[in-house]
């Protein structure tokens, strides 16, 4: 869809945080370190039954088992898991006193970023007087999804209210010895979202607005489950264009996707986590299992625009399983200074006539390195089976790299699979035929990105779409010398 | 309006221009014709600011300001507009996304809030129409996979918008057929008053029978080696540079 970036801003101005609220978790912190007690006690102190903390336990033998994968092409100094703790329930109490404590940067690119001050606080961990609007919109909010029977709550609640759920679909698209970090996401969860749409709902609202503010408090080990049963359709939106700093380097996250028959699920995320200082010190380190299986005529998109993380390590990735299932993947991954993202989907055709559409939008600047990595797999039932991929990389600069590792294993001869690839470069022609209309050369940038990663832009839900724009050109500041 | 003084430039250690003395007034039109690598674009992008060229002697004035230390947008913000002889391509950005951003920054840079949407589609719809451009051609990618003449009319379709004090064409008959000649041309007189000025930097005088040039210098070697009315552009139609080559170095 081709809007005008005027009918983008003022969607957004009416739009915007309209949902948020977020939930009170106890503070409380374990002791560093990883065992079996440790694995034991997170469930106990989450009321977990019994099965869950098998479940875990169970998880936490595997992950002991395995080893740290080497494969991506990021370097980074690995974190000793002994030293990490692994239940830090966010604190309650705020960390500073008032907007006058918080790093002036920081609130800076809040204020470009159009955060109102109340959001701000809450972002930056600050006091807040009465969040009440927040609290009503929340309660509405919640009666709307609860009258079309759409269960959206915690991970630890729905194991909790709803077991049945949870231990039906829980480890069965992303089990729990999928990889090393996979295992020790289902060993700690500590939370996460989880959500039900019934046969045939069409969820009303985008589910997403939520998690900007719940974002402020996210745990290192998210667990996300969303189930649409047949026929629905929910689109879900997590991430924050916010920058979310956080003192928990290492983040471990897992989300399973599960659209069952003629079921539709659009995932979208936005994620700038602080990727560390000009010299690339102190950034996040994202590493992130995300995965969806699609049953007959299923749907599953996955859209994102990763700007943050010192280190990302990243693959939504969909199992085509039923015949006639679609597998979508749009993704921008932008690099700065000293970032390195390594991401990318695979595709597993396991069912007849599914067709799955790559599209993948990398920038590079500074001294980043950004790889794109994906599979396209065609197993020997998926008659007819179809893919088209396409990588573009976008260089600033001399020192940045951008690389490709496309892979295609098919088993049927039917299978139609394009690939296609370009490189370039910001030029300096661009920038000045920009320069020569009055377009500055920080605004040229921008629109030069902006129109390079518009087709991955265009897919994002539209209140988004204007944020994630001001994210990159935010992140691309200062990337030409 | 446009004073250039004695201008030397040069790019990677190589000089290009070699003392070049001109001055525009409003409400004038000069054409500079000159053979192949004699340094019309390079006079063009030195105008426009473009930082690959040293000034190493010289220089140029805007309005009685030494533009040296001016960026180049600042000085599309004072009102100096080149058509590109190669207009590059920004894929994914529209023609109208394009023009927004430029008209909006300019007016930034006079303290002016941004154009009100419907005043900038009535700027359009006004414009494209007198310059018969296709409405679905403002949404396509500025430049990508326009043919020659597609980019030349962009070039003066821009022009028409931002409402230059100076224009600067370069070749922009190159590639243009005859219907389209007049079209761009006709975009050209309209601009034309008696507080602007048009700079046409042209190979042919083919363009100079539509748009009517008060003065016609001819460029070889980074120097102009003649000045002239518009009598001149006949005369070289006619017999060519070399007679003024060999003119030149005597
Ligand atoms: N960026 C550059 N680097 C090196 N040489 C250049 C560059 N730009 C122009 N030149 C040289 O300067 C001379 C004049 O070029 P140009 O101004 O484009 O001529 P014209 O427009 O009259 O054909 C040519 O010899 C050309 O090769
Ligand atoms: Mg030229």
């Amino acid at each position: 869809m081709a809007y005008t970036e005027e009918e983008l801003k003022k969607e957004l101005e009416t739009k915007e945080y309209e949902y948020g609220f977020y939930t009170d978790i106890e503070s409380e912190t374990f002791p560093n370190g990883l065992n079996e007690e440790i694995v034991v006690a997170i469930s106990k102190k989450k009321e977990e039954p019994e099965w869950m903390t098998e479940w875990r336990l169970e998880s936490f033998r595997y992950w002991k088992e395995m080893v740290e994968p080497e494969w991506a092409n990021v370097h980074y100094t690995k974190p000793d898991f002994q030293a990490i703790s692994y239940y830090s329930a966010p604190n309650k109490k705020p960390k500073y006193n008032s907007l006058d404590e918080v790093d002036p940067e920081l609130l800076s690119t809040f204020e470009r970023l159009g955060i109102s001050l109340d959001e701000q606080k809450k972002l930056a961990g600050v006091a807040m007087d009465i969040v009440m609007d927040s609290v009503s919109v929340a309660t509405t909010f919640k009666k709307t999804l609860a009258e079309k029977g759409i269960i959206f709550c915690s991970i630890s609640e729905a194991i909790k209210e709803h077991p049945e759920l949870v231990k039906k679909y829980i480890g069965t698209v992303v089990p729990q010895k999928d990889n090393f970090y996979a295992a020790l996401n289902s060993a700690v969860f500590s939370d996460g979202s989880f959500c039900y749409i019934p046969k045939g709902v069409r969820c009303p609202m985008e589910l997403s607005t939520y998690f900007r503010i719940n974002q402020a408090g996210t745990g290192q080990f998210e667990r996300t489950l969303v189930i649409a049963d047949e026929g629905s359709y929910v689109s879900y939106l997590e991430g924050c264009t916010a920058p979310s700093r956080d003192e928990n380097q290492l983040h471990a996250a897992v989300v399973e996707l599960i659209a069952l028959d003629d079921a539709e699920i659009k995932y979208s995320t936005v994620q700038n986590w602080f990727p560390g200082d000009k010299s690339g010190k102190g950034g996040v380190y994202n590493f992130v299992t995300k995965r969806g299986i699609c049953e007959k005529n299923a749907k599953i998109s996955w859209t994102q625009v990763e700007t943050g993380s010192a280190v990302t390590w990243k693959y939504p990735s969909c199992i085509l399983k039923g015949d006639n299932s679609i597998g979508e993947f749009y993704s921008i991954a932008v690099t700065n200074n000293y970032q390195q993202a390594d991401t990318g989907t695979k595709m597993i055709h396991l069912g007849k006539n599914t067709k799955s559409t790559i599209i993948s939008k990398g920038i590079s600047a500074g001294k980043s390195q950004n790889s794109y990595r994906g599979l396209v797999q065609v197993n020997s039932r998926a008659e007819n089976a179809r893919n088209f991929s396409q990588c573009d990389s976008l260089l600033m600069g001399n020192e940045c790299g951008a690389h490709t590792f496309p892979y295609i294993e098919t088993k049927n001869k039917t299978a139609q699979i394009e690939h296609e690839a370009t490189t370039s470069k910001i030029g300096e022609d661009q920038i000045f035929y920009c320069n020569q209309r009055g377009i500055d050369t920080e605004k040229a940038i921008a629109l030069i990105v902006n129109g390079f990663s518009k087709e991955v832009l265009n897919k994002l839900p539209m209140e988004f779409a204007v944020e994630a724009q001001k994210l990159l050109e935010i992140s691309l500041e200062g990337s030409v010398g | 309006m446009l004073k250039i003084k004695d201008l030397h430039a040069k790019v990677e250690d190589k000089e290009i221009l070699k003392g070049i003395n001109l001055e525009l007034n409003a409400g004038e039109v000069h054409a500079i014709m000159g053979p192949n690598g004699s340094g019309k674009s390079t006079l063009a992008s030195v105008i426009a600011g473009k930082e690959e060229f040293e000034i190493t002697k010289g220089g140029v004035f805007f309005e009685n300001e030494d533009l040296e230390d001016t960026a180049p947008e600042e000085r599309a913000h004072k009102g100096i507009f080149l058509s590109f002889q190669y207009p590059v391509e920004i894929p994914g950005v529209s023609v109208t996304n394009f023009m927004k951003t430029a008209i909006n920054e300019s007016r930034k840079a006079r303290g002016m809030e941004d154009m009100p949407a419907n005043e900038m589609l009535k700027l359009i719809r006004e414009k494209s129409e007198m310059l018969d451009i296709d409405r679905k051609f403002l949404s396509r990618s500025l430049n990508e996979g326009f043919s020659g003449g597609e980019k030349k009319r962009n070039e003066i379709f821009q022009m028409a918008m931002l409402e230059p004090k100076l224009a600067i064409l370069d070749e922009t008959d190159s590639g243009l057929d005859i219907d389209a000649l007049r079209i761009v041309a006709n975009g050209v007189n309209k601009l034309r008053s008696k507080d602007n000025a048009v700079l046409v930097i042209t190979h042919y005088q083919r363009l100079l029978e539509y748009i009517v040039p008060d003065f016609v210098h001819v460029l070889h070697d980074g120097k102009i080696v003649k000045s002239g009315d518009k009598a001149l552009a006949l005369e070289l139609e006619e017999k060519g540079y070399d007679w003024l080559k060999q003119e030149s170095a005597v």
